[in-house]
């Protein structure tokens, strides 16, 4: 199995350290929703719906988003995990965001991002080998990683281009070839939850 | 100017004056050694830095906080200013005019940041094409290349062509409601057809290659509006052209050339040239009348 990737982001100091992984036909997500429902400490993590995923820029666009908003301390929701969730989307409706992006009973491909905060005053109380062998015990999938060509397999377009208002941009649809046209709605895309929350 | 121990120790940040700090994002120790300042303005500084990933490049727009203004008012307006921006971004991708993608706005630390677009600016391009053909036509040939361009003259296509492609880029962006308030030929940059291989985001074009070919992309909306008057639309061309010409003085003639293709664009542009004439006649500003 894939194992959990630590991904270096750009502009971001050393104190947060970002992990992904990507989980396909995971049958337990009624158990990972029901944890984040009943708050349940070990499972702070953001598990997003892969299908709402575009690409891996633009779920990293989301990652960094909510890990900004923390460092500025305006977040909009409870912590930086469900930060990203509500980063998804394009619109400031949470609760919407989170039935929408999060993860559902239903949902067979499953993105998990954790974040690890050591600020010097408190560190991270979590390592990231500790982190992989919690998802390894309680996410039943199959983890393969998180490339492009993962997520072009299980994005699901029809839906993200309803989240995001994308159709009926005739524009968009005479463009021929198919991965130009990805090319512009995930840059649609990012641009709308660039916008989100100003 | 607070500059973080770490990345003091790592790299020392580009040097910087009171007036301009770094923004915040860009005083983390991993992306201070990337980020190269790209030109400056009144109004800030624009930067060339990765974006999420190294290879990834983005064009960082910094406003910084004016000291001589009242800290509350210059923090609207500088959220006014950012917000504005990116909206005008968001609205002409949406509608199909090639503009910079939105990739994040922090108007906290009044910071834009957008898809870092390849290739070289109309302005340079145009220039470049001039001095060839110069270059061509030495001294002994009475002198030809420094005369003005003239459309049906030998290879003056690709000229031609770039010209067009401007005026159909302003048609375009006045279609989707957006005056760009400060059109110049720098404010419009020609990036390389894309290849086979993808976008070709962050690889600078052939060194060699001024072949003019290229889509026109419309950058810095730092003065644009949205809004439709012809009078507006009127006054962007009209910047242009005067723009051009003093840019570009032997290539003036041609600008007609950007007009013509700019008049297929929509269906209002015919009143906007007739507008256009208008401006031309009394000058940017219609206050200046009386």
């Amino acid at each position: 199995m894939a194992a959990l990737e630590r991904v270096e982001l750009e502009h971001l100091p050393a104190t947060h350290t970002v992990l992904l992984a990507l989980y396909r036909n995971v049958t337990n997500a009624a158990f990972l929703q029901e944890q984040l429902l009943s708050r349940n400490a070990d499972f702070e993590y953001a598990f997003v719906d892969a299908g709402t995923v575009a690409s891996r820029f633009q779920l990293l666009t989301a990652v960094y988003k909510a890990i900004t908003a923390e460092m500025a301390g305006n977040m909009r929701t409870p912590n930086v995990h469900s930060e990203m969730v509500v980063s998804l989307s394009s619109n400031n409706n949470i609760s919407e965001a989170y039935r929408r992006y999060g993860v559902q009973p239903a949902t067979k491909d499953v993105v998990v991002v954790k974040v690890l905060v050591s600020r010097d005053d408190a560190p991270s109380s979590l390592t990231p080998e500790e982190v992989e062998k919690h998802l390894q015990t309680h996410v039943q999938g199959e983890g393969v990683s998180c490339t492009d060509e993962e997520f072009a397999n299980v994005t699901d377009w029809p839906k993200l281009r309803k989240y995001h208002k994308l159709n009926g941009l005739p524009w968009i649809e005479a463009i021929k070839d198919e991965k130009a046209k990805k090319n512009e709605l995930e840059m649609l895309i990012v641009s709308a939850m660039a916008m989100r929350g100003t | 100017m607070a500059t973080p121990e770490p990345a003091a120790a790592i790299q020392p940040p580009p040097p910087t004056d009171p007036e301009f700090p770094l923004p915040p994002i860009l005083q983390h120790p991993s992306a201070v050694g990337l980020a190269e300042l790209i030109t400056q303005g009144a109004e800030g500084r624009l930067y060339r830095t990765s974006w999420l990933t190294p290879t990834r490049l983005c064009a960082l727009k910094h406003r910084p906080s004016k000291p001589y203004r009242h800290p509350t008012l210059d923090a609207r307006l500088t959220r006014h200013r950012i917000l504005s921006e990116a909206r005008i971004l968001q609205k002409c991708r949406r509608e199909g005019v090639a503009v910079p993608a939105l990739y994040g706005i922090d108007e906290s630390q009044g910071v834009l940041s957008m898809e870092w677009v390849p290739g070289r600016p109309v302005r340079v391009e145009v220039n470049e094409f001039l001095r060839r053909r110069a270059e061509k036509y030495p001294h002994s040939d009475g002198g030809r290349g420094k005369e003005e361009v003239t459309r049906d003259e030998e290879g003056a296509a690709p000229l031609l062509g770039l010209m067009r492609r401007v005026g159909e880029a302003v048609g375009k962006l006045h279609k989707a409601g957006i005056v760009h308030g400060d059109l110049t030929t720098s404010n419009m940059m020609v990036r390389p057809w894309e290849k086979d291989k993808g976008p070709v985001n962050g690889h600078q074009a052939d060194e060699e290659d001024y072949s003019l070919e290229g889509e026109i992309v419309i950058i810095d909306f730092g003065l644009a509006s949205q809004g439709s008057a012809d009078e507006d639309r009127a006054v962007d061309l009209y910047v242009l052209e005067r723009a051009f010409g003093s840019t570009h003085p032997r290539a003036e003639a041609l600008f007609t050339v950007v007009l013509e293709a700019y008049k297929d664009t929509f269906k209002a542009a015919p009143v906007v040239l007739k507008k256009l004439e208008d401006v031309r006649m009394r000058g940017r500003k219609r206050s200046m009348l009386g």
